[in-house]
């Protein structure tokens, strides 16, 4: 008893260090992340009113579509989701291990780095300087700034894994060691083979998609999956369901995710090994996905309740949800017969969406939600701005990904629906009547539905997509109020989590008592 | 061995196998292959870019015309780019051999423009289009690029390569618009889209 009451006493101090430690650069990350966050809705917003009024801003050559777009993707990966991911990697990084963050100092720059290479970035691609290459839009030298920063993030957090102090390695940590290495292999590769000295025509396709596909699979999934491993038994108090799940889903992941890339090339002009490689990685991820969600229910089970509680528990498992949904979307679309007329549309942005924002975006939200507290020392000073972010966001996202989805499918069937291919494709649903009979609707009457009909076609849904634009960017903007309000110290001590609703505390309380009921001392973990 | 190093193994063995599969091999498959000569005729295919198009190329990056418009007729049973009359036959790889940044397109809000050399020959056309869509193709949701064109003074006799406005498009009195070598760059690019030559096996 004494024994255990002193290692929690020298265990408080040490993690109150960490924190100490961490608060500086974790901070300067959080905050660029947010206002990357903030330009890129800016951006998204005007491509979305773009795509439904061609002449909005139309003779402003560096906010043509064309550019704004490549904006809006750059600042949300790089600068929104890659920070956020960086400061929640650093803070995982040294509560797991037990070692207070080094010479933070050196992360600061890494963080200036980071900013200077997104300005020069996304400058660049508005001024006209793109690489042409999607997801690496940014020019040369702003590439060069990224990966200094990034480099110094590599070893800060090896060093740190180095000098771990606790004997276990948490599953998190597998996916945090892994992600600060796959990230600069891929992007070195991809700097070298397309900029530095740049291969041509379809092999330069193949390591494009291999890139882009693998920057969701290994640098921002295992960010989003060590939070939510991390997060998920912290804020409900057991230990996680198993074990060697977690391990199995880590391994299988590693294994897998790799390959799937170039499942963006079915049916191109590439050989046909090359896709149907991709297409099984992409349905054998079903075994880490199935394994992660079933781990992550299990721990959670019985104790839903608090999602009505908690910010973070209900940002984090709306994340650790949509992760599920996302991937097993994603297999499924790998298939030739949905990828084909579903690939080339509105259909793909919405799965993108769903992935990068509902999963990962959710994460980052919830991650802060519970570590920026720990780094300022106050709590959030106000629960109608994080019931504003919630629901501004929630609803948002759901609005956006029914309208892409809709339009997008409307849009696929449409463009596909001459000669044989819609036919082969309700053969393929023969024992669904439901959806071969929506398909069937969709079968050419009088030759090809002409392309501008098509086109009409996608404008409501392309209007309501920027209506929920506008949801995303106010939930967004009460987030940063509530930063800025934090970081300048408006709120109480850090004593307990702001709940959503101020007078639930009681009822948070008692229901975080029940969900920990069976645990004994031994296995409560911290 | 330790804990790091076991992780770092296994990290490092499932990667370079994904590299080798997507990244080594098809590059190892498909560098070596040239464009192809014909005996007879002594033509190349596909032939190289002209210097002018290869400049209108820059400008098909740059203003992302590729994040709206494919260059890809697809095989497979699903599609209709064929049906569709987007090319005569199915994109082979080594139509590409020329192409660095590659820009075979994610998205078809715009149609593929693989062949729309073939499909719409007109430089008249392509310059009212770029200027504004809504004059060739009504209800388009493609951008105006009026910033790759010029509005300038007539002096003396208009200028033979000038936009022949209509109605309320039409510049003021005196006045005429006419392409900056940027537009005309990009529209000998846009013609010289035509796959629509077949390789000997």
């Amino acid at each position: 008893m004494n024994q255990l009451e002193q290692d929690q006493g020298g265990w408080t101090a040490r993690r109150a260090e960490i924190d100490r430690s961490c608060a500086t650069p974790c901070l300067v990350f959080y905050a660029s992340s947010i206002f990357w966050l903030l330009a890129g809705t800016f951006f998204a917003l005007l491509a979305s009113v773009k795509l439904h009024h061609p002449e909005f801003l139309a003779d402003w050559s560096w906010l043509t579509f064309g550019r704004v777009r490549p904006a809006h993707l750059n600042t949300v990966i790089y600068g929104w989701a890659s920070m956020a991911g960086i400061a929640t990697l650093l803070w995982l990084m040294c509560r797991l291990c037990r070692v207070p963050l080094m010479y933070p100092a050196m992360l600061v720059v890494a963080a200036g780095l980071w900013n200077l290479g997104l300005t020069v970035g996304t400058v660049g691609i508005l001024m006209g300087y793109s690489t042409g290459i999607e997801w690496l839009e940014f020019p040369m030298p702003a590439a060069f700034l990224l990966f200094s920063g990034f480099a110094i993030v590599t070893l800060w957090s090896v060093a740190t894994f180095a000098q771990r102090q606790a004997e276990h390695v948490y599953v998190s940590q597998w996916y945090l060691f892994a992600a600060v290495f796959w990230f600069p292999w891929l992007y070195v590769t991809v700097q070298l083979l397309l900029m530095l000295f740049p291969v041509k025509g379809i092999p330069q396709a193949c390591i494009n998609w291999w890139f882009a596909h693998n920057v969701l699979g290994l640098w921002f999934s295992p960010i989003g999956l060590a939070a939510i491993y991390y997060l998920l038994p912290k804020v409900i108090g057991r230990p996680i369901y198993s074990y060697y799940l977690s391990i199995l889903g880590f391994w299988t992941l590693a294994l897998f995710y790799n390959w799937a890339g170039a499942h963006h090339l079915v049916s191109g002009p590439v050989p046909a090994w090359i896709v149907t490689a991709s297409i099984v990685g992409s349905v054998m991820m079903i075994i880490p996905v199935v394994t992660v969600a079933l781990n992550h229910h299990m721990t959670l089970h019985g104790n839903f309740r608090l999602l009505k509680y908690s910010p973070t528990l209900r940002f984090i498992v709306f994340g650790a949800m949509s992760y599920t949904i996302v991937s097993l979307e994603g297999s499924m679309m790998s298939f030739r017969f949905l990828n084909e007329p579903f690939h080339f549309t509105h259909r793909t942005i919405g799965h993108a969406h769903l992935g990068m924002y509902s999963f990962f975006t959710m994460t980052m939200f919830g991650s802060m939600y519970y570590i920026v507290p720990r780094l300022t020392g106050r709590e959030w000073h106000s629960a109608r701005l994080i019931r504003i972010h919630f629901w501004g966001v929630a609803l948002g996202f759901a609005l956006m990904y029914l309208c892409l989805s809709i339009g997008g499918v409307i849009q696929g069937l449409e463009l596909n629906q001459a000669g044989e291919s819609l036919e082969k494709l309700i053969a393929q649903f023969g024992y669904l009547d439901g959806i071969s009979k929506f398909v069937e609707g969709f079968k050419a009457q009088n030759g090809a539905v002409p392309f501008l009909e098509i086109v009409h076609g996608t404008l409501l849904w392309l209007k309501l997509r920027t209506v929920s634009g506008v949801l995303l960017l106010a939930g967004h903007a009460a987030f940063a109020v509530l930063m800025v309000m934090n970081v300048h110290a408006w709120g109480r001590r850090h004593i307990g989590p702001t709940l959503f609703h101020d007078e639930d505390a009681a009822d948070y309380d008692r229901a975080l008592r029940q969900a920990r009921a069976d645990l004994t001392p031994a296995n409560s973990g911290d | 061995m330790n804990y790091a190093t076991w992780i770092f193994l296994g990290v490092f063995l499932t990667f370079a196998a994904a590299w080798l599969g997507l990244v080594f091999f098809p590059h190892e498959q498909l560098s070596g292959l040239r464009a192809q000569k014909d005996a007879d005729s002594g033509q190349v295919f596909p032939p190289p870019y002209s210097g002018e198009a290869l400049y209108g190329r820059s400008v098909y990056v740059r203003e992302g015309c590729w994040y709206c418009h494919t260059q890809q007729v697809r095989g497979g049973d699903y599609n209709a780019d064929l049906a569709r009359g987007w090319g005569a036959r199915r994109s082979d790889p080594r139509d590409y051999v020329h192409d660095a940044p590659h820009v075979l397109g994610s998205m078809r809000t715009g149609p593929d423009l693989a062949n729309i050399g073939a499909r719409q020959p007109s430089d008249k056309w392509h310059y009212l289009h770029l200027y504004d869509p809504q004059l060739t193709s009504k209800g388009s949701v493609m951008p105006p690029y009026r910033f790759l064109f010029e509005l300038r003074k007539i002096v003396g006799q208009p200028s033979p390569e000038a936009l022949e406005l209509e109605g309320a498009a039409s510049p003021a009195e005196g006045y005429e618009v006419v392409p900056s070598r940027e537009a005309r760059a990009l529209v000998a690019y846009l013609k010289s889209l035509d796959r629509s030559y077949e390789f000997k096996e």
